[in-house]
């Protein structure tokens, strides 16, 4: 790793004392480990996104001539799948899905918990007491049990789906921001907000908020990277997407049975679906590790 | 209260208070929402006499406190409800199904944690070498990837398209136990080892580098003891600590896992059992083992926190 650019980013704090994530960024950029992971997450949602425009057949109908499970042919270049629909077309319109199902989770989990933690690390005492510990309640259920459960009740609808996720990623995110604003709010410039008269909600979302906003960036893209996956599951389990909706947890679940005659159905979106967690949570190492390296340089030099 | 027991007393107490809200948010989530158990089994075409019907059934006629207490006061005398899918005791259900689970879970603990331990110490031992190099590479892309993504590519490489050597489906007869399928049990625990090691191994990686660093470990090689037991006697046993957490947690977090990989290969345990019972709606089988799962999480975490407390005499001290 290169520890110099660190250090030359750690330096650099003192200018840019009130922007932390800009020196964050530029920390993390300096590894390899971000840049590859940032090509390989811009490639699949470059294809999410642009895929449903190019398909080379409409995704949710057979093709005609073309049998189940048919191989790759020049008509069809990846083969067809169960019902006998293109495999290449399924797969560029069923990235979307994943993404923004995962994308609103992660944001909906990551807002309610920075707001729980921020409460619970200013009031302290009682209120801290019993917003960490309900948290933990939380905590205590599998993102997927706590989806399936709610499942059962419900239904597989997209947006129970959402408010689980976001709902189990809320006591993660909580304890993160608690954690790091504890130590934040002792500080004399939030003594200060409060001498003169600053309201509460005043002092957290822009005293102490930005200074906790690098561990809360780390903890978004390592939230997103799970959801990704707590999502794409729940969509293979058949709890996301209904049919004939093109998704790719959808897309293995439908095809699983098939792999020995028609691997590609499968393939596609497992490859697509591990890449993209791949991708995501290199991002999150990248960035977790330079705000490692500027906390090391901020405290060594006192 | 003071000390050890104090402290054993008061997290007991907390593991217990944390259930019991766990049960009340399952309750709620099953029985209590707007949404109606009896309209959902039955569809929108049901008659208002079978609703009625199926209602007081399900006991949900009844005041919902009541409810509640029928429910969980049923847990401990053994009677977790009627299964709506089959009409057997949920418990005779799960029986058998309970042994498959724990059995794969076992397994792959068995093999893990001193895996993850051993890839930790070592990677320390051996820091931006080779060796550590390509299993930070390796834990960190294995670490991302869901189960069901690696699952589903073991069977692809090792029953189905690239070799055919190990069975990517398990089925099974009733009352012959898991131990009785050796090569059907291979993809589901190499899954589950995979989704858990990387966890374990950069927790004992971290904590053993910090420890390599401390005086005592320098006291000890000063001394002239060969690297080989400064690292296994000195620095692992003092760098178990953050790991027991660590691994308590990934341990709660199989229970997880084995849902998704139980679907992958089709392994009758009691996570293919809760999705069967998701999409059947039957909710006393659903509220029953979310609660079992609930409950091995609070245990395991329960066991770390006092395995630290044994393990760290520093902090033994301080107790007392």
């Amino acid at each position: 790793m290169t520890d110099v650019a660190l250090e030359a980013a750690a330096l650099a704090l003192e200018d840019t004392q009130r922007r932390p994530w800009r020196v964050l960024f530029a920390a993390a950029w300096s590894q390899h480990r971000t840049k590859i992971g940032l090509g390989i997450t811009a490639l699949l949602v470059g294809t999410a996104i642009v895929g449903q425009f190019v398909t080379p057949y409409p995704p949710d109908q057979g093709v005609a001539n073309q049998l189940p499970f048919a191989p790759p042919s020049s008509d069809v270049w990846l083969g067809t799948d169960t019902l006998g629909r293109d495999v290449f077309s399924r797969f560029l319109a069923g990235g979307l899905s994943v993404l923004v199902l995962s994308g609103i989770a992660t944001a909906l989990g990551m807002v309610l918990g920075v707001a729980v933690g921020l409460v619970a690390a200013y009031s302290r005492g009682k209120l801290d007491d019993v917003l960490m510990r309900s948290m933990d309640v939380l905590l205590s259920l599998p993102q997927i049990v706590f989806a399936l459960v709610l499942a059962a009740t419900v239904g597989p609808e997209l947006w129970l789906l959402v408010v689980a996720v976001g709902v189990t990623t809320m006591p993660r995110a909580a304890r993160v921001t608690r954690g790091a604003a504890v130590e934040v709010v002792e500080r004399d410039f939030v003594r200060a907000a409060e001498a003169i008269g600053l309201p509460r909600r005043r002092i957290l979302f822009s005293e102490v908020l930005p200074n906790i906003s690098s561990p809360l960036i780390v903890e978004t893209t390592l939230r997103m990277s799970f959801n990704v996956a707590v999502v794409a599951g729940l969509s293979f389990l058949g709890f996301g997407l209904q049919p004939p909706a093109a998704d790719w947890g959808l897309m293995i679940n439908e095809n699983k049975n098939g792999l020995t005659l028609q691997p590609w159905p499968v393939l596609l979106p497992v490859i697509a679906i591990a890449l993209l967690t791949i991708g995501t949570s290199l991002i999150g190492d990248g960035l977790s590790r330079a705000a490692i390296g500027i906390e090391r340089g901020r405290t060594s030099r006192g | 209260m003071h000390g050890i027991t104090g402290f054993v007393v008061r997290r007991v107490l907390l593991g217990l208070v944390t259930l019991w809200v766990t049960s009340v948010v399952i309750f709620a989530a099953t029985q209590a929402l707007p949404g109606d158990a009896a309209r959902s089994i039955l569809g929108r075409s049901a008659t208002p006499e079978s609703l009625a019907e199926l209602r007081r059934q399900l006991g949900l006629d009844k005041p919902i406190l009541t409810q509640y207490w029928e429910w969980i006061s049923g847990i401990f005398t053994g009677d977790l409800g009627t299964s709506l899918a089959n009409s057997l005791p949920v418990t005779e259900i799960m029986g058998e199904r309970l042994v498959y689970s724990f059995f794969l879970m076992l397994i792959a603990a068995i093999i893990s944690v001193p895996l993850g331990i051993a890839l930790g110490a070592i990677s320390a031992r051996r820091r931006d070498g080779a060796f550590d190099q390509t299993t930070s590479i390796a834990t960190l892309g294995l670490a991302a990837l869901p189960e069901f993504v690696v699952g589903i590519t073991l069977a692809v490489i090792f029953s189905t398209t690239v070799f055919h050597v190990l069975p990517s489906v398990i089925v099974t007869e009733p009352g012959v136990g898991p131990w009785n399928y050796p090569k059907e049990l291979v993809l589901p625990v190499v899954t589950l080892v995979i989704a858990v090691v990387p966890y374990t191994a950069r927790i004992m990686r971290a904590s053993t580098v910090e420890i390599l660093e401390s005086d005592f470990v320098e006291m000890a090689r000063l001394k002239g003891l060969p690297e080989r037991r400064v690292l296994w006697r000195h620095a692992v046993p003092n760098a178990l600590a953050p790991t027991f957490q660590v691994t308590a947690l990934n341990l709660a977090y199989l229970a997880g896992g084995i849902v998704v990989v139980e679907a992958v290969f089709n392994y009758p345990g009691i996570g293919l059992l809760l999705i069967d019972s998701v999409r059947a709606r039957d909710m006393p089988t659903v509220q029953a083992i979310a609660l079992l799962i609930a409950a091995l999480y609070v245990v395991l975490n329960l066991l770390a926190d006092l395995g630290t407390i044994l393990v760290s005499p520093r902090l033994r001290t301080s107790l007392e």
